[in-house]
């Protein structure tokens, strides 16, 4: 009887399956494949067919259960939103602070530092063209500098993400700041942004500083340190972004991510170090393309692969160190220059993605990127969005609310599978150190840039105001900011040129020569020693230029 | 006399390091039958110089996506200082409306914006590096 019920059933399914494709083959506009970004060829429709509940507990589980793949907690958004931490820099370290302060004010819950690119290059003010000095980000040179950037700002309670790559000046001199001010630094909370060193010799080169066998090495002395000596920090943020944005596909951004994850976790293991000491501490950060339901099942398939991973991979037993725990940015390259108030309908459907992939930690872009550094404006649109899908839109009510739809399980599945074959790809080069060196990885993503930039002058893939319904405008209507006055640089100069005076010299001597022991050495730690020289005055560019002498200057290789 | 396909220089001078546009402006140059020299990021502006002099580059296209389009009025004075006043100069990125104006003035003969299509890119090389070559003979 069951049975005769099932083939009854299964006979008006195969019947209205067959009467769905007569009328849409005949009433369908456009029936040629059409393929995702990651170059997976999307249905127009998807039933129990692709995806019927598979094993359930095995593929997919419930929240904060093995293998994660409907999320990393048990309560997700029901216990706590996601971290609202946009990025702020500009001018100096006063302009940061009242900046900081205003954002906090609006909601923001978490504190971001962007410094200015010439500390990115590992320069000080007076080393570099003062026209470009805190255009782009905060100058900090000086432990003095990051007192005056946190002045006021409970660092104990407040988490902080610096964009801080290799040797981590900036978490140095906020750990001599919290020394300063009595607070012990098992209070300090945060990550080390940037610190994934393969993603920018591969593709983001401006926070590339030291040679990459030596930033492979001080990657894991910091990881090191923080497990031991600021143990609720994250040291380790590693980066899918700048690929992406460098024109990796969705699925190569999280691969390659991946890949970047075995050799960091590998390194650690290497040293000694317990999987369950540093995964728990170890973080992500993705791009998030306007390509919704793709970049859904990226973060589905990415925190599946990577529970794997650890407890298969590196033997890791804590299930904390299961957790794929990261931050999204909505994607700059998506934003339009034209019809810029556009943009914050993309950057909504950016945001909903990476909700909907289940992100501990979102910086939604403002439309004004396309500009310059964002407007005060620009800014609040941008973190009231997050507000809006939160508490108007209600999309944090239910856990993984796409989980179980036909379609995203399958794409979950397949994008999966492309994931694990560019995996074992990069293991069969060697493991990511040794593809990026041959220039494996950024040949692969300048060739998909290209294909994608070729689809857009096409017309294949549109996108609105550039290649289609564009209208006559004049981008001089728009705001831009303003960059900091040449008096308040000069004034900056002036300061550090005041303070290298001032300083114990002969105490910052000393500590820049044990740092370049300690890099001469096989057992020093470097980022220890880094940490020592920023609280005895050494400055950021000071402790770079000893790296790159005793290391390398860090030259990227670039594919053409 | 035989013409020579246009040369171009495509590079970066600053602090940035995002050259995404800068290896697909180069490749797509490449395609379109010219011969690019391609610089990674960071040069400094008397490099720039030097290898424009060396290579004898009809145009050099500048790639800025943070704000180190500041200082290419510096790099149009050494040009000129260098005697190279009429290789064309044309920077692509994130250039506010304002400093597009500045850099116009300072003698750059065209900015792309986000949104340029790949095909106008190369049609506008084409006859800048087409301009200086008639110029010269």
């Amino acid at each position: 009887m069951a049975e005769s019920q099932q083939s009854n059933q299964n006979g008006g399914f195969d019947a209205a399956r067959a009467k769905w494709e007569r009328e849409f083959a005949a009433g369908a506009l456009d029936t040629r494949p059409i393929a995702n970004r990651s170059g997976i060829e999307v249905k127009p429709l998807y039933t129990p067919e692709d995806w019927s509940g598979g094993n359930y507990l095995n593929t997919l589980g419930f929240p904060g259960e093995y293998p994660n793949t409907r999320g990393i907690y048990a309560t997700m958004y029901r216990g706590r939103s996601w971290t609202q931490r946009q990025l702020i820099g500009l001018g100096v370290p006063e302009d940061y602070n009242k900046r900081v302060k205003e954002i906090l004010a609006l909601g923001a819950s978490a504190l971001s530092l962007i410094p200015c690119n010439s500390v990115y290059r590992g320069y000080d003010a007076d080393e570099v063209p003062i026209e470009l000095l805190g255009t782009c980000g905060t100058v900090i040179n000086t432990v003095e500098d990051m007192e005056r950037a946190l002045d006021g700002i409970p660092i104990e309670s407040l988490s902080t993400a610096m964009n801080d790559p290799t040797p981590f000046t900036l978490l140095a001199f906020e750990l001599a700041v919290a020394r300063r001010r009595g607070i012990p630094w098992n209070k300090i909370t945060g990550t080390s942004n940037q610190s994934d060193c393969i993603s920018h010799f591969v593709a983001n080169h401006m926070f590339f500083r030291i040679d990459l066998q030596g930033a492979r090495r001080i990657v894991i002395d910091h990881i090191d340190f923080a497990n031991k000596h600021v143990p609720s920090w994250n040291p380790l943020s590693i980066v899918g972004q700048h690929m992406q944005q460098a024109g990796a596909t969705p699925a190569e951004a999280m691969a390659f991510t991946l890949c970047s994850g075995i050799q960091y976790a590998e390194d650690c293991i290497a040293r000694g170090m317990d999987p369950d000491s540093f995964l728990p501490r170890f973080t992500f950060f993705f791009d998030i393309s306007i390509s919704l339901f793709e970049e859904v099942a990226k973060f589905r398939a990415g925190r599946r692969i990577w529970a794997r991973l650890c407890r298969e991979r590196f033997g890791a037993k804590d299930p904390r160190s299961w957790r794929f725990k990261f931050h999204g940015q909505t994607s700059g390259v998506d934003l339009t220059r034209q019809q810029p108030l556009n943009n914050i309908a993309r950057v909504t459907v950016q945001a909903m993605a990476g909700i909907f992939g289940g992100l501990q930690s979102l910086h939604t872009d403002s439309y004004d990127e396309v500009f310059s550094t964002p407007t005060a404006e620009a800014a609040r649109i941008a973190v009231a969005t997050q507000n809006i899908l939160r508490e108007e839109a209600h999309l944090t009510d239910v856990i993984d609310p796409l989980g179980g739809s036909y379609y995203i399980e399958t794409l979950t599945d397949q994008m999966e599978e492309k994931i694990n074959a560019l995996i074992d790809l990069i293991d069969a080069a060697g493991g990511m150190y040794q593809a990026v060196n041959k220039g494996l990885v950024q040949q692969m993503i300048g060739e998909s840039a290209l294909k994608f930039q070729k689809q857009v002058d096409s017309g294949e893939q549109t996108i609105v105001g550039v290649n289609a319904y564009q209208i006559e405008e004049n981008d001089a209507d728009y705001p831009t900011l303003e960059y900091p006055a040449r008096e308040r640089m000069e004034m900056q100069v002036k300061r550090l040129t005041e303070f290298k005076k001032t300083r114990s010299q002969s105490a910052v001597a000393k500590a820049l020569d044990v740092l370049a022991s300690a890099a001469n050495s096989k057992d020093g730690n470097v980022f220890e020693q880094v940490v020592e020289a920023a609280d005895a005055g050494a400055t950021h560019g000071e402790i770079c230029a000893t790296l790159r002498r005793e290391m390398g200057f860090g030259q990227p290789l670039t594919i053409v | 006399m035989s013409k020579r396909p246009p040369k171009v220089i495509v590079t970066k001078i600053g602090f940035d390091g995002h050259d995404r546009g800068s290896r697909v402006i180069t490749a797509c140059l490449r395609d379109a039958g010219m011969e690019v020299i391609y610089t990674p990021p960071w040069q400094e502006i008397s490099t720039v110089v030097k290898l424009a002099t060396e290579e004898d580059a009809d145009v050099i296209g500048i790639s800025s996506l943070a704000t180190d389009h500041l200082i290419i009025p510096q790099l149009m004075k050494a040009l000129r200082d260098a005697g190279l006043d009429d290789v064309k100069v044309v920077v692509g990125g994130i250039i506010p409306a304002k400093d597009e104006k500045e850099l116009i003035n300072a003698g750059v003969a065209k900015v792309f914006h986000p949104g340029s299509s790949l095909e106008d890119i190369v049609n506008t090389v084409r006859s800048l590096a087409e301009s200086r070559t008639h110029s010269e003979v």
